[in-house]
């Protein structure tokens, strides 16, 4: 790979002969626009080859598999392009995994929104020393294998575990929500809560403080002032969180396997199931299809709002 | 009619942060529709005498009276008083309109009365035809006049104002100094205004008071600050002054460190160590010996001439102590100048004695 400077013009510069530096001209300009939009063209490069190899490729594939067709003995057959296996979406079984996905999704953001808000406030509002140790605490987490946590939740929720021995002490009885939907939004939950608190920490920290004290002194109680100042202000924070926490939600698999008993509980198992199991891959691509538009959808969502300031 | 009944009275107020002591046993009674300055230097406890007042703070000690409520632990949004922050603190995501009608929203007052006031406010601050601009899209002297506007529509028994014109440009200071007296003339509300620049506590204030370290050093009218200061503090912060360090030597009579004895009139006790203070303004120059009789007077020799445009500042020495004498460049007089023999002289009643 070579780098080509821009040719230096020769000949008297504007200062006169003998200052030595190259004359400004427009064409000088546009070799060095030129020169400079090839050298960021050629840094990204490896950027977008990686888009192209494993997404944009891939995509293209699942597109293609989504309209095929599965012949009688499971495997597929790629001719005949038809849309068969959107039109079963619709079907009452798909559709009810699909809503209930989506449905689950929206809890867990809205459960970690809710989780997350008193906290990174609180965090914010902390001297620096402190926020860091906080900050820390909120990423131990991710120093353990997501795998090993949801495990450890498993243990937790079971039947003999601390979970049920704490209603019981409550006075509420053994409550076993293992492998029901429940116990898959808290694993969701306890997953995903960082990317909530991070964002919204972020928001809130940058807000003047002053802000919520002229809201005070403008005669809104507390409240008011939450809902008028405070929420809107750091509204960036609160879609930043809820993109980032409702997308991996709604493609989880581990989490809904595990915790929820493999009962196909959400779409990231069920779609796992149509190639491995049920061999349908067009259905499969299908709902891939549809997941990953949801999701495109939402981030695409996130950087235009994060490009306007709010 | 102003009320006779104090617009804001602190008794013993006290604020401590852990070991700061930021406002230390403050008495202070501000009179209805009065403009009153709190001066002092950075760091001072101004900003925490203000908050405290707004209910932003609460004291840790001692009463705080609003027109004779006692609103010590009120919180802000139940107090009379509305503050003009330090930085604005104009709302970002509301326009101009919005954040002057939000307290007037907030008191669930009704849209038909709320919009007129809101315009009123608007007009009474200059900024019509800036409704609909958000604060980002306003220079600071205007995003000034909008906090001003939030503030003044709500009618508040007291306004707090907290270095207001701190981020001004000069020139743009001095205007809005002008147009903000002669705001709280029309308006008649009180306004408790903190600064740390003398000169503005000077132009603005009906009565100013001086903190130093926490405490209330001197209260008095501009005047009585300027000619009287109580300490040495405060003659050393307000305007320019001649600090001549000595000791009280007999009745009316200061004896300088460097030995010369001088008329200097107080109720000081012999023994007593103390500055006499005198202001650039006040001391005169003469040729050596040309003195008027009544006149206290030294002889010196010009050290340093100091060229001010409008005036011009010369160093006298005089064993070892120094005064600056100011006088106005005005044309003609004999020409003085650095090493000239000279005397210098100032009515015995312009001089102040002051103790530390
Ligand atoms: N919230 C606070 N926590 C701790 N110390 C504070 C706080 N607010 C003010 N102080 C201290 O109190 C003193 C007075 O501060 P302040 O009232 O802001 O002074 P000024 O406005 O005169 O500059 C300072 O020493 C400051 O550091
Ligand atoms: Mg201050």
């Amino acid at each position: 790979m070579t780098l080509t400077a821009p040719p230096l013009p020769t000949g008297p510069g504007p200062g006169g002969a003998g200052t030595g530096l190259p004359e400004v001209t427009p064409e000088f300009e546009r070799a060095a626009a030129r020169a400079d939009s090839r050298r960021g063209f050629l840094m990204s490069l490896p950027a977008y080859v990686y888009l192209v190899l494993f997404f944009t490729i891939p995509f293209g594939i699942v597109v293609v598999y989504s309209l095929a067709t599965r012949n009688t003995i499971g495997g597929t057959d790629l001719a005949g392009w038809n849309l068969d296996s959107y039109r079963r979406l619709a079907e009452p079984i798909v559709r009810d995994i699909l809503f209930r996905s989506v449905w689950i999704a929206m809890l867990t953001t809205l459960i970690c929104l809710v989780v997350a808000y008193p906290f990174s406030y609180f965090i914010a509002t902390r001297t620096p020393t402190i926020r860091n140790i906080l900050l820390v605490f909120v990423m131990i987490p991710f120093w353990t294998n997501f795998l090993v946590r949801n495990y450890a939740w498993r243990v937790i929720l079971g039947s003999d575990g601390p979970f049920a021995a704490v209603t019981e002490a409550l006075g509420v009885g053994r409550q076993e929500i293992l492998f029901t939907h429940s116990a898959v939004i808290l694993g969701l939950v306890y997953g995903y809560l960082p990317f909530m608190v991070l964002p919204l920490y972020a928001a809130i920290e940058r807000i003047d403080g002053s802000l919520i004290e002229a809201g005070r002194d403008l005669y809104a109680s507390g409240a008011q002032t939450f809902w008028r100042v405070l929420l809107p202000l750091s509204m960036p924070g609160v879609l930043a969180g809820s993109i980032l926490v409702f997308v991996p939600s709604l493609g989880a698999y581990v989490t809904p396997q595990i915790l929820g008993g493999g009962k196909s509980t959400m779409l990231g198992s069920y779609i796992v199931v149509q190639f491995l199991t049920a061999r349908n891959w067009p259905l499969g691509a299908s709902l891939s299809f549809v997941l990953m538009t949801v999701m495109l959808t939402a981030t695409l969502i996130y950087f235009r709002a994060g490009g306007r300031k709010l | 009619m102003p009320s006779a009944v104090p617009a804001v009275g602190l008794h013993r107020i006290t604020k401590r942060f852990g070991d700061v002591v930021a406002v230390d046993t403050v008495d202070l009674e501000i009179a209805d529709g009065e403009f009153f300055a709190l001066l002092g230097p950075s760091g001072c406890g101004k900003t925490t005498t203000l908050r405290l007042i707004a209910g932003l703070e609460f004291p840790t000690t001692g009463r705080l009276r609003i027109f004779g409520d006692e609103v010590g632990t009120l919180p802000p949004n139940r107090r009379p008083v509305n503050t003009v922050f330090q930085n604005y603190a104009l709302f970002p995501h509301m326009t101009a309109e919005e954040n002057v009608a939000f307290g007037l929203r907030m008191r669930k007052v009704s849209k038909a009365e709320i919009e007129p006031r809101v315009r009123d406010a608007i007009a009474l601050v200059h900024m019509e035809g800036m409704e609909q601009r958000r604060p980002d899209q306003l220079s600071g002297g205007q995003q000034q006049r909008v906090a001003l506007a939030r503030a003044l529509v709500n009618s508040p028994k007291v306004l707090l104002l907290d270095e207001p014109l701190g981020a001004l440009d000069l020139k743009l200071r001095e205007a809005m100094q002008l147009e903000l007296k002669a705001l709280q003339r029309e308006v008649g509300i009180t306004f408790v205004f903190v600064t740390h620049d003398q000169g503005e506590a000077l132009a603005m204030s009906d009565r100013i008071g001086v903190m130093d370290g926490g405490r209330l050093l001197q209260v008095g009218t501009p005047e009585e600050i300027y000619a009287r200061p109580a300490n040495r503090f405060v003659a050393d912060f307000i305007g320019h002054a001649n600090l001549l360090d000595g000791m009280v030597t007999g009745p009316d009579q200061v004896t300088l460190t460097n030995g010369i004895t001088i008329a200097a009139p107080s109720n000081i006790q012999p023994g007593g160590h103390v500055a006499v203070t005198l202001r650039p303004e006040q001391a005169l120059l003469h040729p050596w010996g040309g003195a008027p009789e009544h006149h206290t007077s030294v002889d010196g020799q010009v050290e340093q001439v100091t060229y001010l445009g409008n005036a011009l500042i010369y160093r006298v020495s005089f064993q070892w102590m120094h005064i600056d004498v100011r006088s106005e460049n005005r044309p003609g007089g004999d020409p003085v100048s650095a090493g000239d023999e000279v005397t210098v002289s100032w009515e015995p009643s312009s001089v102040a004695v002051v103790q530390d």
